[in-house]
């Protein structure tokens, strides 16, 4: 509150400010000549120009330097490591770009602005040029493209690992469920005129393959260095299974499955002891103790990240990356669907 | 009833002198003049003024929920004041009405006022001016053109104000959220309101694309050549074309969603159970609907974008006293962009559950924009190069776009890449990214519009100072707004979220948010130094002189009156191309096109 009042406080500062400018300027404005721009006029936007520069890559360093570490952690899957590389090279590319083609502009800016007699260069085409400048990005764009799509058919294939995990994602407004195929490693098939009552998925209660399936809802475990075959499925509006540790996502879309795959690699407790993720997690807290909140520890997230209504900021279910022996000891404490159901 | 006859015979009069006084000042009634007029100039005005009514009530809506995502939870007279107890219920936003305002922020930023506001007001504008036409094709469509625009806009606005709140399910209306209206408040009638309004605003937009083509193509004064039009007009024509062939789909998309919102068809709706029971339809698929409206949605950008590129050319050219480099090649690569926004549109669509493969193949496509418009960037930076720059507002707004454009346009690069695409995928990175490239510098271009060619809109010209004041403070807050919002999206915060602190995971980016949204009250409160030097120069700027800018194209040749038919007595003959500034040999440094080539000239525009 105190900021608030500090904030409105500065703001009403610069608004007078900039009332009592435009009061002062209107006295001017019937004076002739207030549009024409002169030599000096030049000359100080143009210094302006080179000015913004600077201080636009000191704000980018800045920025960089303060925040880059508040991004995600570093992947949590063999597929999201990929990504990371390829992400890191892109941009680094993309920056180099920035930082260059921006230099280029506000130092033309700077150095050329308006001066009585200035030469000009009539200059109007030059095919060596165009080309220069068509042929580069192209090259580099090729790779770009040839990186990109490489890991995109790998990321996209089917879960093909013998010992593979099997997880649905339920969505709908505005939480999630998950449910595992049981022992008979098929999932059974649904109706979404079942849904009610004890039925919130929408089970096919005449398909027996579904007997043994496991539904659960809050949190959901996965093994680690499995491979994990999600499938998705909304009961409503569109939503998306958004995990951004593991570089994953996919929408959940009405009357129709969707699918994506990858291999967790840490589990949470290793997570928790991550130096990155410590790191983070005491800025988390810091600011947390501030709003007089309790301490957390970093956890998995399923986030929904698709518009689907009122409550979709707050549609998230925690996600746990196991040990094999504890995802065993957890998976034995969950009951089957028919037990639950016939209850 | 005495009066009426007066004019009538006075307009009797002149009508039986019109081809001796062709293009005398004859009394028009307040209506035809100023209201239902045909005229390019006068619809070319009420275009903006509508737009600039609209973006106000956009840039408003943004600044609530900014307020509320940098303070969530805090109180804020503001917000009550602005939203009344229902929605602002002791200052604080109702969620509903959050997504309510992202929705309709969005739709009136994208439509209204860089869709409508700027082609509407600079193509009406120049085209006639610029090819050295008497008016539009047909000054009677262009008034339904404006009307349309002007009655979507009201619907737009009305939404606001109906019981339900309006429209919530983000500018890209994507079904089922916003087909059944037991999904969220605003997929009642404020959707419905939306859909008509947006069916109008497509009439609108049609009837002003086809008269643009039609005059471009038909109205060319002599001598003006396909090759020798300024590529403002270049880019009016091919953001015309592309809205010809994209906007009917939107459409299409549209009525299939009212179908099903109203007549119980399931164009898009399967397999639903919502509100505590099981809908009918079954066999839809929402992805149609994604389909759809992304092959509008994609041409759309480089709707909002071309226009945009095409005003600075000529502002960048003019203001550098030297030839636009590269004429052909700035020709060609908008053709190539706008061929390729065709083929494009999937990108958007990367996690849907769409076949990957055929992601895969939007990728490339995707890619390969960047190479034209990497030959626009570096065209526009060549230009400058030993160049004499002219600093007018117009031309500072124009290298700021120059900017923003490639700022917002590396991003891009990520994003089109599916692999990367993946984890930023409707983050705030995505959010940083469209405002920057598109919203910056759709808005840039058009400050630098009004700036450059408010002398032929209002006959007057705009305080220099409080130009350079607007510039700056725009310049700095909107990479202030947007550039921060790219760390949001590497730490994964999903957009259109009401809160981010609702979760312990995004709790140590609460300053971020707070600089955002500092910079965004700042920026819209500078808005405030355009708005007055807008109205004010319109009614008590200095009368502008024949041709302030020293510019070579057409529509510094007529008066500085608003005359119907432009120029009194005969059309201006084109002698040349626009570019003709600082050519060696010549007297001065610049050469309008109605000037005749010198003995052994070569023209500029061909090689």
């Amino acid at each position: 509150m105190n900021l608030l009042v500090l904030l409105a406080i500065v703001l009403l500062i610069i608004a007078g400010h900039q009332l009592l400018k435009v009061i002062e300027l209107s006295r001017g404005l019937k004076k002739s000549k207030e549009w024409t721009v002169n030599d000096n006029d030049n000359d100080m936007m143009g210094k302006a120009m080179m000015l913004f520069m600077f201080l636009f890559f000191a704000f980018f360093f800045w920025q960089v330097n303060r925040w880059i570490d508040r991004s995600l952690p570093p992947a949590a899957s063999v597929h999201g490591e990929k990504i990371d590389t390829l992400w890191d090279a892109n941009m680094y590319l993309i920056t180099f770009t920035f930082l260059l083609t921006n230099s280029f502009l506000f130092y033309f800016a700077y150095k050329y602005r308006g001066k009585k007699g200035r030469h000009v260069e009539y200059f109007p085409h030059d095919n060596r040029l165009e080309m220069l400048w068509t042929v580069v990005p192209a090259i580099v764009l090729a790779f770009v493209i040839i990186f990109g799509l490489k890991y995109w058919n790998e990321i996209t294939e089917e879960a093909t690992s013998q010992d593979k995990v099997t997880v649905e994602l339920y969505a709908k407004q505005f939480d999630w469920t998950a449910r595992y195929p049981g022992k008979d490693k098929k999932l059974g098939n649904t109706d979404y005129r079942q849904i009610g009552g004890s039925n919130s998925v929408g089970m096919d209660t005449l398909d027996a393959a579904g007997n043994d399936d496991i539904i659960v809802k809050n949190e959901f475990h996965i093994p680690v260095g499995k491979e994990i075959e999600f499938f998705m499925r909304s009961r409503d509006v569109l939503h998306s299974a958004y995990m951004p540790h593991f570089r994953a996502q996919m929408n959940c879309v009405p009357g129709m499955i969707t699918s994506f795959k990858f291999t967790p690699t840490k589990t949470t407790a290793q997570m928790r002891k991550d130096p990155y993720v410590i790191k983070m997690m005491a800025g988390i807290n810091k600011q947390r103790a501030k709003e007089n909140k309790e301490p957390v520890e970093f956890d998995y997230l399923l986030l929904c990240n698709k518009i689907c209504g009122q409550s979709h900021y707050n549609m998230q279910m925690n996600l746990i990356v196991d040990t094999q022996a504890d995802y065993d000891a957890w998976m034995a404490k969950q009951k089957a669907f028919k037990t639950v159901a016939s209850k | 009833m005495a009066s009426v006859t007066h004019t009538e015979l006075e307009k009797d009069h002149l009508a039986h002198h019109s081809h001796v006084h062709d293009h005398d000042e004859h009394e028009e009634s307040f209506v035809s003049k100023y209201i239902f007029s045909m005229d390019h100039k006068m619809i070319s005005r009420q275009f903006l003024i509508t737009a600039v009514v609209m973006a106000v009530v956009a840039m408003t809506m943004s600044i609530i929920f900014r307020l509320q995502l940098a303070w969530p939870g805090e109180k804020f007279a503001f917000i009550n004041a602005m939203l009344g107890d229902k929605w602002g219920k002791d200052g604080i936003l109702d969620p509903n009405m959050y997504l309510a305002l992202v929705t309709i922020h969005g739709t009136i930023m994208v439509f209204f006022v860089l869709t409508g506001g700027l082609s509407g007001t600079f193509s009406n504008l120049l085209i006639p001016y610029q090819i050295g036409a008497r008016d539009m094709a047909s000054g009677f469509l262009n008034m339904l053109s404006y009307w349309f625009f002007f009655i979507s806009s009201v619907i737009m606005l009305a939404s606001c104000f109906i019981d339900d709140g309006p429209a919530s399910a983000g500018w890209t209306i994507y079904p089922p959220l916003s087909a059944v209206p037991e999904a969220m408040p605003g997929s009642k009638l404020g959707m419905t309101m939306w859909l008509i309004s947006m069916t109008l605003f497509v009439v609108s937009s049609l009837l002003g694309s086809l008269n643009y083509i039609v005059t471009i193509i038909n109205l060319r004064t002599k001598g003006m050549s396909m090759t020798r039009m300024p590529l403002t007009i270049w880019a009016f024509l091919i953001t015309a074309i592309l809205g010809v062939l994209s906007f009917p789909v939107l459409v299409s998309c549209v009525v299939l969603l009212i179908m099903d919102r109203s007549f119980g068809t399931s164009f898009y709706l399967s397999d639903i159970y919502i509100g505590g029971r099981p809908l009918d339809n079954v066999g839809g698929s929402p992805i149609l609907f994604e389909h759809l409206f992304w092959f509008l949605g994609h041409p759309e950008v480089y709707i909002v974008l071309l226009p945009a590129l095409g005003l600075t050319s000529e502002i960048i050219s003019t203001n550098s006293r030297k030839p636009i480099f590269g004429y052909r090649a700035m020709i060609g690569s908008m053709l190539a962009i706008g061929f390729l926004s065709f083929i494009v549109w999937g990108h958007h669509m990367f996690m849907t559950g769409m076949n990957p493969f055929l992601g895969s193949v939007f990728v490339f496509t995707t890619l390969l924009i960047a190479i034209p418009s990497a030959v626009k960037a570096f065209n526009y930076i060549t230009t400058l190069w030993k160049g004499n720059i002219q600093y007018t507002p117009a031309m500072l707004f124009s290298i700021g776009l120059v900017s923003s454009f490639i700022t917002g346009g590396v991003t891009g690069i990520i994003l089109a890449d599916s692999t990367l695409d993946i984890n930023v995928h409707d983050t705030y990175f995505v959010v940083a990214h469209f405002h920057i490239v598109m919203g910056l510098s759709a808005i840039f271009g058009m400050f630098a519009g009004v700036y450059h060619w408010f002398p032929k809109l209002f006959l007057r010209m705009m305080n220099k100072k409080l130009g350079y004041l607007h510039f700056w403070l725009t310049f700095v807050t909107a990479y202030g707004v947007f550039f921060p919002m790219h760390f949001l999206g590497l730490a994964g915060v999903p957009r259109r979220y009401y809160t981010n602190s609702n979760f312990p995971m995004f709790d140590n980016l609460v300053d971020i948010n707070v600089i955002v949204t500092v910079c965004a009250i700042v920026g819209a409160l500078a808005q405030g130094v355009f708005l007055f030097n807008f109205f004010y120069s319109m009614f008590r700027g200095e009368k502008a002189p024949q041709n302030p800018w020293n510019s070579n194209t057409l529509e510094w040749t007529t008066p500085m009156a608003n005359i119907h038919g432009n120029w009194p007595g005969e059309l201006p003959t084109v002698q040349r191309w626009a570019y003709d500034y600082s050519k060696p040999g010549a007297e001065k440094d610049f050469i309008p096109q109605t000037v005749a080539l010198q003995e052994g000239e070569h023209d500029g525009g061909g090689h």
